[in-house]
């Protein structure tokens, strides 16, 4: 078994006790790696209906197999937890420079347990573990931990992932960041490290990755290298690429909270405009080319001192047109804010842009943003309170730390139409009124986030099924591209480069790197295996049925108002019904959204099929009632 | 062809290209060490923020100060390239050259603790450039000569120079 690890490392930060287990094989080849290690670590050793904040809730850091080689788009990590947010499977996979440490440090995955008496970091040399204390890190950003650390290293080849101020505030949306700006994404895990006690994990690892067939691999990714540097510029970077225009041309740029789908700013914000005037680099992570990253400075009044930030695509819809924001300096300085307090761009956007909606139509006061003007498009009022948040200052800083639902049931009254959130997970700025099949897609995500668990808002961009309905065959294909992200996910191949592998790609991929045959059929059912084992966990918590596949009441029930070929789209919910059955039957899931017998033991899962009896008696004893 | 001083290639890297990627790294420990490891490569990448990125591998100085520094003359540079060759079995892994060299472009070799940097791929079966220069996506990466260098940033100067002259002169014109 090359280029794995062959070790799982276990912390226990209450008790200080360290254990490593070896991976095997059969475990390697069921699951990867990444995300798909994830989950199946995190059923291994969590208990139904313990909290997300629960010391015992276990935070998993997972390499992939491709963590540590040569090859683009392959250098990531993820952690896996029960997220705050959701309740259910929390997730998120990142490229960079961490990953590839600790594979060499000799883990294919991390499990930590427990929390520290006092704020810590973990320290990974090789072999040597150890707790030190981060008392003097507390409120820090992770830039600045990633500094402190190598000083007091004297190494700067140590590569640290930690959390913020926001994580150690518990921040339900606080995300992990490595790299200094490297960001883990979705779902809160900041927060779960933060409720460790854990400020960072500091890593050096000096050992070998070694492949199974050396030359042939060499070979191979060399023809992966000449594929990227092919691939139109466009294909490159979304950041970079037409696809704001193209998102507000199809009426679906997500604008205001979804009070419109078009923004009138969208020339002011563009990829054109950014580049002419902020852009000063385009950087990649490790060993990729793809160079997707565009570094930002802004130098001009009124953020008097140079703003650096990288910037991605989601969070600019969600810090732009969902807040009505048409100011890039703005823009550039909230991300680099969110960043140092290690938070998730899209959430925080959605929440702002939620809190915004509110105050427009007097459902918060005057009085309870400590008069702060909250408009929409106010670039003062979004900095101001990012600031706050990241904080937990004050009454509106601290409700909006917990996410637009818990926040919604604060305020009461009518904010919770106002939340647009799936599974308690903010939206991120797509919308999904008009693109239909994405509003599918989005709904049945175990993460909550369905433009990264199956990318179904590319389908309808890209026209490749008709976006203004929801097509009759379109469970099988969400199924084809979830068992495409899981796989990707798994490896960790970064999700940006999809065009550059085919399955028969990754199947050699795996194979030269790791020598552990395998097949096409088999490597999409490890695509399948994990969604089926996220859906169990989810049921476990009593988050995972039909119930929870649903959308936000603004986009099944505020058409539209922009004038358009889109005016008055809306997603009726006979339709999306309709789909879900349709994707439940591709699935091989009952029509309460559990995973049959059947199907579980086609997919391996045959061992936790106990999951699934007892969850349709109790649907069946609900359907009785 | 004659050998001579002024024809040695190094390795060097345009900081305005280099994105910081550690391609280099990874290559130069695959082509040299066959494995994968950073800490085994020759050219070692620094990222400053995110905005300085550079990659630095051995200058084959004229007066190569870790040679002068080896106390126990264990590196000798090659007369016709420049490259710094190292006698394993002298070294003793003291270290004095890596601190000594200007640029950090020697290190002490993980398993066999010897002094060891760029042979630029002289020592394995590659062919032409050194493989770092051949697998850089950014061509950041180059192997030139000195003279080489020289006569770019004499163009390159010349080049803004020139450019900023036409600016302000267009500019005189406009306001005519």
């Amino acid at each position: 078994m090359d280029a794995y690890a062959g070790k799982i490392l276990h912390v226990n930060l209450t008790s200080g006790q360290i254990r490593t287990e070896n991976l095997d094989e059969r475990t390697a080849k069921l699951y990867l790696g990444g995300v798909g290690l994830g989950v199946n670590l995190l059923m291994e050793h969590s208990k139904p209906g313990r909290d997300a904040f629960d010391p015992d809730n276990p935070l998993i850091y997972c390499t992939g197999p491709l963590s540590g080689i040569l090859g683009p788009a392959g250098n990531g990590y993820a952690v896996v937890s029960k997220s705050p947010l959701t309740g259910g499977v929390g997730e998120g996979q990142v490229q960079s420079f961490f990953g590839s440490e600790l594979k060499r440090a000799g883990y294919d995955a991390l499990v930590i347990k427990g929390k520290a008496s006092a704020l810590s970091y973990l320290w990974i040399d090789d072999d040597e573990i150890e707790l030190r204390g981060a008392q003097h890190f507390k409120g820090s950003s992770v830039r600045e931990v990633g500094q402190k650390i190598c000083d007091e290293m004297g190494d700067f080849s140590v590569r640290v992932s930690g959390i913020g101020e926001a994580g150690e505030k518990l921040c339900r949306f606080a995300t992990i960041i490595s790299d200094e700006d490297h960001t883990v994404g979705r779902t809160g895990l900041g927060a779960v490290m933060g409720s460790k006690n854990l400020k960072a994990i500091a890593v050096r690892g000096t050992h070998d990755v070694n492949v199974a067939n050396f030359e042939s691999f060499v070979q191979f990714v060399k023809t992966l290298y000449e594929r990227v540097k092919n691939l139109e510029p466009n294909k490159r970077s979304p950041i970079a690429s037409k696809n704001l225009l193209e998102l507000n041309s199809l009426s679906a740029l997500a604008t205001r909270n979804w009070n419109n789908s078009t923004f009138e700013g969208v020339e002011k914000i563009n990829a054109a405009y950014l580049n002419d005037r902020y852009v000063k680099r385009a950087i990649g992570c490790a060993t990729c080319e793809m160079n997707c990253n565009r570094v930002a400075v802004v130098s001009d009044v009124p953020f008097k001192d140079d703003v650096v930030a990288r910037l991605d695509f989601d969070c600019l819809l969600s810090l732009g047109p969902l807040c009505g924001v048409d100011r890039l300096d703005a823009i550039v300085k909230a991300t680099s804010l969110i960043n140092d307090y290690g938070m998730d761009c899209v959430s925080v956007g959605a929440v702002i842009a939620f809190a915004m909606d509110l105050y427009e139509h007097g459902i918060i006061t005057n009085e309870q943003t400590s008069g702060v003007d909250l408009r929409f498009g106010n670039v003062d009022a979004l900095i101001d309170l990012i600031n706050k948040i990241g904080k937990r200052d004050g009454w509106l800083g601290d409700v909006l730390a917990e996410g637009v639902v818990r926040a919604a049931e604060v305020i009461g009254g009518e904010a919770v139409k106002f939340a647009c959130h799936v599974k308690c997970l903010e939206l991120p700025g797509y919308d999904l009124r008009v693109l239909k099949n994405a509003a599918l897609g989005f709904s049945v995500a175990f993460s909550g986030d369905g433009h990264l668990r199956n990318g179904a808002e590319l389908l309808d961009i890209k026209g490749k099924v008709d976006h203004s309905k929801i097509e009759s065959d379109i469970g099988s294909i969400l199924v084809a591209e979830s068992q495409r992200y899981n796989v990707l996910d798994s490896l960790i191949l970064c999700k940006l480069s999809p065009e550059v592998y085919t399955w028969k790609d990754l199947v050699d991929y795996y194979m030269l790197a790791t020598g552990i045959q395998v097949t096409e059929d088999e490597l999409r059912q490890v695509g399948d295996r994990v969604e089926n084992l996220a859906r169990l966990f989810n049921i476990l918590e009593g988050k995972g049925t039909r119930d929870y596949d649903d959308l936000p009441y603004k986009i099944k029930n505020c058409p539209v108002s922009d004038e358009g070929s889109e005016k008055g789209a809306v997603v009726v919910d006979d339709e999306l019904q309709l789909g879900i059955d349709n994707y439940y039957v591709a699935c091989g899931w009952t029509a309460d959204g559990i995973p049959t017998v059947d199907r579980l033991k086609q997919v391996g899962l045959g061992n936790l099929a106990y999951i699934s009896e007892s969850a349709i008696k109790v649907a069946r004893a609900q359907g009785i009632n | 062809m004659v050998d001579r001083h002024q024809d040695r290639k190094l390795v060097v890297s345009d900081p305005e290209k280099c994105s910081g990627c550690s391609i280099c790294e990874y290559v130069c420990s695959m082509v040299n060490e066959k494995t994968f490891n950073p800490n085994k490569s020759r050219i070692r990448v620094i990222r400053m923020g995110m905005l300085a990125n550079v990659a630095v591998s051995c200058r084959k100085c004229e007066d190569p100060v870790c040679v002068a520094s080896c106390p126990k003359n264990a590196l000798s540079q090659e007369e016709s390239t420049g490259i710094i060759r190292v006698n394993e079995h002298a070294c003793t892994g003291c270290g004095w050259c890596v601190g000594a060299c200007t640029f950090g472009a020697l290190n002490l070799h993980p398993d066999k603790k010897v002094a060891y940097t760029c042979n630029s791929c002289t020592d394995t079966d590659s062919n032409g450039e050194p493989q770092c220069v051949q697998w850089c996506p950014e061509e950041a990466l180059q192997y030139v000569t000195a003279e080489t260098l020289a006569q770019r940033a004499r163009q390159k100067i010349v080049t803004q120079l020139l450019e900023a002259h036409e600016t302000s002169k267009e500019k005189e014109e406009n306001k005519q």
